[in-house]
Formats: structure tokens, sequence, C-alpha cells
């Protein structure tokens, strides 16, 4: 809405205002307040007794003579090794979100230029597809995979991911080329490209701002994994999330919990320089009619 | 397109797909109408740091030899689809039976499993799917006429519902909401009530379980929404100003009208994750209070012996379940593509 | 400083080869698969030691090994060669034959295990354990003086205790328990029947039988209890159960023996709480001489499915884990070993005192597990107040029957 051309009357804006700052604080609150009580030991985080002492860490201060410590963070990232589990997950991250953008185009493009009717049926296939609840997709593979070698290492958990996330990309993408007008590659073809060359010129260039979108979901869902990476991934490839829930585990030792405390934040930071860095690609992708039902 | 370009461009990802969904539920339907095989006993005697008893135990050599004849297991047909664990028909028409009223009847039928289960995940999915769209919708309205410079930040900090994981999420707010913790305690000063706990009561439970769904989702509405309203046509808009449609009514015949195809969209995807709720029940250790088909899945799955067939005929509910509650929706979209090609 | 280092170094390098001289293994492949808590992890790193030229020794200790050992075992050759397990976890192995009979190894290398080490099931060694855990009384040596009560030996006593201490205003909610729905609570509920005498099956079938007068009275002591306990008892497993207890606000649980050992840090807790925890044996109840608790021991397998090379390497590398001089001060704690030479520390008097009292085991039953998953999901609601005693266990009852008929053990 072009807000500049727009008057808004002041207590339309105080309302708007309000309301936006209302809603910031429901969305950020909880992670601002584990950003901070994430520099406190466990007791004042968790704190049974009074919960100001979370803000105030009067605990902090008595076991470590001053209102913040780096405990939790040392322990995740040196004694604990993070750093792996944050490689890991962007190797896994990385391939996830190109080989799916990879099939997950190719797909989406022929489902959209294609007008016979196993195009419908193709996509309520997928859809049914995706009401697969993941556990019970997950418990199935374990057997042949062990069976086969192929248990607990990277590539078989991007291809699992890529496969889980297939039918929502399909879904997007679909939509998104729908929104690229049909002349465009249908006459690149009747100068004499074929299909694959039409695609390759005439529609790569065009399609950016709809794959980003759809790369920014996947790279979510990857990212934030558990299901699929805590069954199939071996100790030493594990990716953060697992990661994380192993500081808890069944038996909570003393500070573990702070650690994964630290490492939640941890985790959270990169993607706010991602968000910040493909804000506008996020913003102007969807724009170009990434999503539409 | 012509049907050979089109198998060659949707090999990869239909390849995909085949390998690691369509082949898993192929076998999860082969097992949900096989049972285990008849275990035969023998009497053993174990010994271990605590001294000896007498317990039954599997004789393996007997059973591998059945089981290596039908290595699918016994042939149940829908048996385990209607045990009490399912549908749990004989129980269900037991009920119907002896009870006095409809009352009864239905406080019988929500003592079993698989209804319980679907009383939550029912209310749950028709409670949370609507709300979060309106509130996605209003924060994408609210956050466009922000200040450009603002955006940016606002768009961050409303993501991150959506992108802290669910299970880490819901350990620290499953602290910040006990009795002793910051929401908890905020909670009783406001409602004037000391002994507030919003894990001890099942209704409760349920409200707190329905606004994390709400708050976990809603960014996913407003990135979505926010999108449709950037594409917006200026000269509807402002013909529609000339024409002195006051800001409401813009909205109600112009936004909401534009943006009508991405509600689909969400409800769509929205409607399928949340009947399959999961993750917040449980790491908010929901599960005397509320459970979901996925729980019970995952319960089956997690126990000390598990309940393979039992899992698998759950998880083919679930997709019937989805299959049942999108109809409406694949049918406005059967009608649109027919109305497109 | 560089000579430092390098004596260090040296030091370690002997270390080493010391630890692969006692494991005396030459080549094969070992791969442990357990759970998580510090005690495996002891074992863990033991076996670890081994590695060496041509010994390959992997380890993945983790909440979920439960979700896929079965699976990690079934391959021929299985990846993993050996599970860690306890008298629940091992039958799911033995259901689906996955465990080999140890006697010839024990027989060839076994030197120095002592015979309770060995878990044996119809004749044959199908494990070896390395330590005990049961669950048993904690309370608050203050607490219970300045409320002037005795220590209880009884879940009786402990329910008048927890009344005189909340009626003189001392704390509120004095009694903890990991009463979660799910595993735990089904734990509890087993060990009280099993302290009111009660039987779970008719004997020699699996035939399910708990719906009866020591079931009922079972759910309500456990009832009883749970008036004294956090209104949020549904949720609180062992953890929470015990950062209860650190933060000072219960004075009596029944805990497991190894919870004990942190119960007695200053870490994360006052200096109040941590003088004045004390353990003692398991309560009884409703008169009866059993305690109404259940033996557990943690012990590791060989799996069938692979090489007698690599069979044994991984019986050689768990021997050596559990050999006596791994106890020292920072793993005696951790667990009441069953080791050669383990000197109770004061924190395992509990355990000790439940296996003298003839605190029955946790059976090793093929269908104890579908008994106590259905437990799990269906005390809820009694505890709740949502229905009779009597209804909660035939409830239970039919739920496990369907289960049983699925996996076979039922016709």
């Amino acid at each position: 809405m072009a807000s500049a051309a727009e008057k808004q009357p002041m207590g339309l804006r105080i309302f708007l205002y309000g309301f936006v700052v209302f809603w910031l604080i429901l969305a950020a609150f909880p992670f601002l307040w584990t950003l901070w009580g994430s520099f406190k030991v466990e007791l004042d985080f968790f704190s049974k007794a009074d919960w100001t002492n979370a803000l105030s860490g009067a605990r902090t201060m008595a076991e470590t003579g001053s209102a913040f410590t780096g405990a939790g963070y040392e322990g995740a990232w040196v004694q604990e090794e993070f750093w792996k589990a944050v490689i890991n997950t962007f190797l896994v991250c990385f391939f996830v979100v190109c080989t799916s953008l990879t099939i997950g185009t190719l797909g989406g493009y022929a489902l959209s230029r294609s007008g016979y009717r196993y195009t419908f049926w193709l996509l309520i296939l997928a859809l049914i597809f995706r009401a697969m609840p993941p556990i019970t997709l997950v418990s199935g593979y374990l057997l042949p995979f062990f069976e086969w070698n192929l248990w607990g290492i990277l590539p078989t958990t991007i291809i699992v991911l890529v496969a889980i996330n297939q039918p929502f990309t399909l879904w997007m993408l679909h939509s998104f080329f729908q929104k690229i007008p049909k002349d465009l590659d249908e006459s690149a073809m009747v100068d004499g490209c074929t299909r694959f060359q039409a695609f390759r010129h005439v529609i790569i260039p065009v399609m950016w701002p709809g794959v980003i979108t759809t790369g920014l979901f996947s790279f979510l869902l990857a990212y934030n994994d558990f299901a699929v990476t805590a069954m199939l991934l071996s100790k030493e490839n594990q990716t953060m999330v697992p990661k994380i829930a192993s500081f808890l585990g069944t038996t909570q030792t003393e500070g573990n919990v702070m650690f994964a405390v630290a490492s939640v934040v941890s985790a959270t930071a990169p993607l706010f320089v991602l968000v910040m860095f493909f804000q506008r690609q996020i913003v102007s992708g969807l724009t170009a009619g990434a999503v539409k039902g | 397109m012509k049907h050979r370009t089109f198998f060659w461009f949707f090999l990869p990802t239909a390849l995909a797909m085949l390998l690691f969904i369509a082949m898993p539920i192929v076998s999860v339907i082969t097992q949900s109408l096989h049972t285990a095989h008849d275990q035969v006993f023998i009497e053993v005697e174990n010994c271990g740091p605590f001294g000896c008893e007498k317990e039954v135990s599997v004789d393996t050599e007997a059973t591998e030899k059945i089981r290596r004849e039908q290595p699918l297991g016994k042939w149940a047909g829908l048996t385990i689809y209607l045990d009490r664990g399912h549908l749990a028909t004989a129980e269900v028409a037991e009920a119907w039976r002896t009870s006095a009223d409809i009352g009864s009847f239905l406080s019988t039928i929500n003592n079993l499993p698989f209804y319980r289960a679907m009383s939550f995940t029912l209310t749950y999915t028709f409670v949370v799917t609507p709300l979060l769209i309106i509130l996605g919708f209003m924060i994408a309205v609210a956050v466009n006429a922000l200040n450009q410079k603002l955006k940016g930040l606002v768009i961050f900090f409303s993501l991150l519902p959506m992108i802290v994981t669910p299970l880490i999420g819901s350990l620290i707010l499953f602290w910040m909401i006990d009795a002793r913790g910051v929401i908890g305690s905020g909670l009783q000063w406001l409602a004037g009530d000391p002994d507030l706990s919003l894990k001890a009561s099942t209704g409760l439970t349920w409200i707190m379980l329905m606004v994390y769904g709400i708050w976990h989702s809603a960014p996913f509405a407003f990135v979505v929404f926010y999108a449709g309203l950037q594409t917006l046509p200026q000269d509807t808009l402002e013909s529609a100003m000339i024409d002195g449609a006051s800001r409401w009514q813009r909205i109600r015949y112009v936004v909401i009208p534009h943006i009508l195809p991405l509600v689909t969209f969400v409800a769509l995807i929205q409607l399928m994750d949340n009947f399959r709720v999961f993750e917040p029940i449980v790491g908010f250790n929901a599960e005397a209070h509320a459970t979901s088909l996925s729980w019970i899945i995952y319960n089956d799955l997690g126990g000390e012996t598990r309940l393979l067939s039992s899992a698998a005929t759950s998880s083919v509910l679930t997709i019937i379940g989805v299959a049942i509650l999108l109809s409406p929706v694949l049918v406005r979209t059967w009608r649109d593509f027919n109305r497109k090609t | 400083m560089i000579k430092k280092i390098l004596l260090a170094s040296t030091l370690a390098l002997a270390a080493t080869a010391s630890a692969q001289a006692a494991c005396d293994i030459n080549s094969g492949r070992v791969s442990i698969v357990g759970n998580e808590f510090p005690a495996i992890q002891t074992i863990g790193k033991g076996a670890m030691a081994c590695a060496g030229a041509g010994v390959e020794v992997k380890t993945n200790l983790t909440a979920d090994h439960q979700k896929i050992n079965v699976a990690g075992m079934t391959g021929n050759p299985a990846e993993y060669t050996s599970a860690i397990v306890a008298n629940s976890s091992i039958v799911a192995l033995m259901n689906n034959d996955l465990i080999r009979p140890l006697d010839d190894l024990v027989a060839k290398f076994g030197a120095g295990l002592k015979k309770n080490q060995l878990i044996t099931v119809n004749g044959k060694i199908m494990a070896v354990a390395f330590m005990a855990n049961a669950q048993h009384l904690v309370y608050r040596k203050d607490v219970l003086e300045k409320a002037g009560v005795g220590v209880p030996k009884t879940y009786e006593d402990m329910l008048a205790a927890a009344k005189t201490i909340r009626d003189k205003g001392i704390l509120q909610n004095p009694v903890g328990g990991a009463y979660k729905a799910g595993w735990n609570i089904a734990q509890e509920f087993n060990n009280m029947y099993i302290g009111y005498g009660g039987e779970f099956f008719k004997a020699g079938t699996a035939e399910v039988s708990i719906n009866n007068e020591k079931g009922v009275a079972a759910l309500k002591m456990m009832k009883d209890l749970s008036a004294y306990m956090n209104p949020d008892y549904l949720t609180h497993d062992s953890n929470a159960t015990s950062a209860e207890w650190k933060a000072g606000n219960v004075a009596i649980m029944n805990m497991w023996g190894s919870r004990v050992g942190p119960l007695r840090e200053t870490e994360g807790s006052s200096q109040v709480v941590v003088d004045n925890t004390a353990i003692d044996a398991p309560m009884t109840v409703g008169g009866g001489k059993t305690p109404a608790t259940t033996l557990w021991w943690d012990g590791w397998t060989v799996s069938k499915n692979i090489s007698d090379e690599d069979a044994e390497a991984t019986f050689k590398a768990l021997k050596a884990a559990i050999d006596p001089s791994i106890l020292n001060d920072e793993t005696k704690p951790q667990a009441v070993w069953l080791i050669d030479g383990y000197q109770p520390t004061a924190a395992a008097v509990g355990v000790f005192a439940a296996a003298s009292m003839g605190t029955r085991p946790y059976p090793m039953r093929p269908f104890q597990g579908l008994l106590h998953s259905a437990l799990g999901a269906e005390l809820a609601d009694y505890m709740q107040g949502k229905e009779s005693a009597e209804k909660t266990l035939a409830d239970v009852e039919a739920a496990y029957t369907a289960a049983a008929k699925e996996k076979g053990f039922l016709k």
C-alpha cells in the first residue's frame, strides 16, 4: 500500500504502532529473555525461588562474582565442540537448498507448463505425501539404511530432507512459474530453442525471486529439523538441533542445560544475518507471486 | 508440454519422492495390515545380580521358523484399524448400546485413545488455523504501513517464533509458563489467583497449546500475506480512494479479495501441519491432557517394545484424516485448475 | 616448560599404550550403542581406549538408543556390535534374537568377572551387568527434625510426615516424585503394586491381571501422595523432581539411586539442602514386606549378527571398560558399580538396602514393556480425578490386550 501517498490520521497511527509493538513483544520476548538468561547460571535462568533472579542474576553473582557469565557459551563451543555441529548444519543446509531447488524448479516448471490433467493429480499426490508423519517415515528408513551402511552420514540425511520437503517446494514453485507468462518461453521455442534451452535461457534469468523465497523455506526446514537429523545422524555428524537436544538428554547434568540455552542463542544468530541480508529478496521474491494457491 | 519432455523434467523430483515417500507409504500400508506372528513361549530361569526368577520368554528358534515362512507377519486385514487403539468399533458399538444418554456416550468415546486424540487435534486445528491466519493478516497490514527503515528489523523479530526450533523453544517456554516462571507469575498476578497453574488443568493446557500454536505459525502467514500486499494493484486502490471508499472498505473490497488465493495456500499448509500437531505436546509434557495422532505414533514407536503395526495404522489414519480435512480446499483448487486450462 | 609438555605427552602415550595392552585386542571392529548418562559415558570412554592399529572403536551414546538399537543390530554384519541395555530393554533385543550367548567368550576371556555380574537366561549368559540401580527414599534431615517426625519406613509414614510438614507450614508441597505421565508414572505404579504384593500377569501367561484390590490400593496411595506434590506433578520427570529438590521445595521423595550423587553437589543447590540430603532404604506399603520399588541393572551385550572376530574384540573392549582400574574418585559416585573392588560410597546405601531387603528386580518379561506403555498412557485419567480406579485399571488392561494381540503375545 502506498503508505507515503496515504495520510494516516493520528489515531490510526497510534493504534498501528501500538499493535506492531504489542506483536513484537509477543514475538521477541521469549527470545530476548533467553538471550539475557544465557549469560546467567542455571539456577538463575530456571529460578525456582523467584523469577526476578533471572533478571538480576543473584546466584550468578554469588557463583561467579559478576552478574554475567559466558560459561554456557564456553561450555558449548569449547568443551562440547558446538562448532562441529555448526559446520555440519551449514553443509546440510547448503546441499539441501541447492538440491531441492534444482530438482524442484525442473519439476515445478514442468507442472506449470503441462496442461494435462495428470499434473493436477501429481500435485494432489504430492500433498498426500506431505501428510505422512515424518516420524513414521524416519523409523521406516532405519532398517534399510543400517543394512546398506548408509546410516549416520550427512549425504543420506540431505537426500531424505530434500525428498521430504519436495512436495512443499513443488507447490510453491509451481504456482510461482504459473505467474511467469507462457509466451516468454513459448516464443523462444518458436525461435528454435528446445524446451530445455528455453528454460535455461529465458526462464532461469527471471525466476530468482520465487526461487529465493522457496529456498528460504527449504533452508529453515533443514536448519530446524529434529525428527530426521536426530535419528539418522551419528554423534560426530550431528547438526545443531540434535546436538542441543543431546545437551539435555535423559539425565540433565548440571550446567549442561545452560550449554543448551547458549547454543539456542548461538543457533539463532546466523538466521539474523540471513534475514537481514536477504530481506529485500525475501519480500520481492514473494512479491513476484511466489505463493499462490 | 509434450509427455516426453514433461517426463524428463519431472523425473528427478519424482524419483526422490517415490524412493523416500511413496515406497515407505506402501510399506507402511502393508505393515498396518499385518501383525506379528503368535509368539512361542518357553519357561526359563533368569539369573542376575539380584538372584534368579522363573519367567516366560520367547522361544526365538521356534518363532524364527514361523517368521521365515511368512516374513511379513500374520495377515490381519483391518483388525488393527478396528482395535481399541484405533477406531475401536467394538467399543463404540458397545458404548452406543449401553449408554443412557448422548452425554455419557460421548464421555465413554472420549476415553478411547483415538477419539481422545481426535477431539484435541480437531479442536486445535479449527481454533488455531483461522486465528493464525487473522493474526498473520493483521501483522502484515500493520507492518506494511510502517516506515521503510523499520521494516527489516520488524520482519526479523516477527520471524523469530517460526525459526526458533519448536523442541528447544518449548523447553524455554515450558519453564517461562511454570507457576514460578515469568509468564506464569505474570498470569497469576493478572488473574489475582496465586495458585493458578497452566500445566495442572486440562482446559488451561489446551489453551496454552493453542496459543503456542498460533504464536508459532502466525509468522508463516505473515510472510506470505505481506508478500501478497506488495503486489496489490495500485490503480484499483487509488480508484477506490477516489470513489470515497473508507479505509475499512478498501481492506474489505480490495485487499482481501486480492490475497484470497494466498489464504487458500496458507490454510492448506496450516490445516495439514496443525492436524499433525506433535512437538508442542512433547515439549510442554502435555500428554496427560492432550494427545494427537502423531503423538500416538511417537508413543507406539518409543516404548520398550515397539508397536510397528499400530504406528503404521495410525500413520495411514493420519493421511486419510488430512485428505478429508483438505478436501474442500482441493475441490476449490480443482475448479481453479479447470478454469485455467 | 617444553620438557613438561614432552613428559606429559609421553605419559599420555604410555597410558594409552598400557590401556591397549590391557584390552589385548589384535583386530576387529567395536561399535557400541547405549544411553548417555555419566556412568555409561565412563564405560564408553573405557572401550574407546582400546582403539589402535587394526582395532576400530566407536560409540553412539544417545537418549534415542532404544529407537535405533534394534534396527542397528538387525543387518548382517550389524552396525552395532554391542548394545548397553537394562533389564527392561534387553527384552526387545532377545525377542528379536539379536544378541549372542556369551558363555564361550566368558570362559575364554572373562577371568575376573563376578558370578553376580552375569545375566543368564535359560542357563545361557546373555549380558554382563556393571551397575545396579533402584528407587529409594531421599529425605531432608533438617525438615523432618523441624517437623518432629522420624524417617519414614512405609508410604503411610510418608503421608503422615507430609501432612505434618504442611500443617506446620514448613513446606507447602513436601513430597516429590517423578509422576510425569508416560514411562515415569507407570514405573511408580509398578513400584506401588509390587509393594502391595501384586502380580502383573496370570502365572505363565501373557494375560494381564492388575484390576484387583491391590491395583486399586496402589492407585489410591499414589493419589493420596500427589495431594502433597507440586500441582504440576504430571509434568515432572526425574530431572524436574531433582531440580525441585535442589531448590529446597521438597523434603521426602522416592528417587533413583543414580540421581543421588548430583543432589549432594553444591553446584545449582544451596548448602542447607546439600548438607541435609540423606538417603535410606526404600519404603514398604500396606503392611507388605517387599519394598515398593524395583531393582535394575545396566549391562552390555554382544550382537549376534557379527563375525566372531568382532564379537571377541567387542567382548574384550567392554571387559576392559569395566576393569576395576576404572574406579576413581570421579567415577565411583556415578553409580552403584557391580565391579569387583567397588567400595560402596555414601550415595549407594539406598540401593544396597533395597537389594538386601529382597526387592524384586524389574521383570525381564517379553511383554512387560507393553504393560508399562499402557499404564503410562492411561493412569493420568485417574490421577486427575476423571474416572474411578477400577475404570482406569480396566482401560489399562484393554490397552495392553490390544497391544499384546498385535505383537502376537496373546491370541
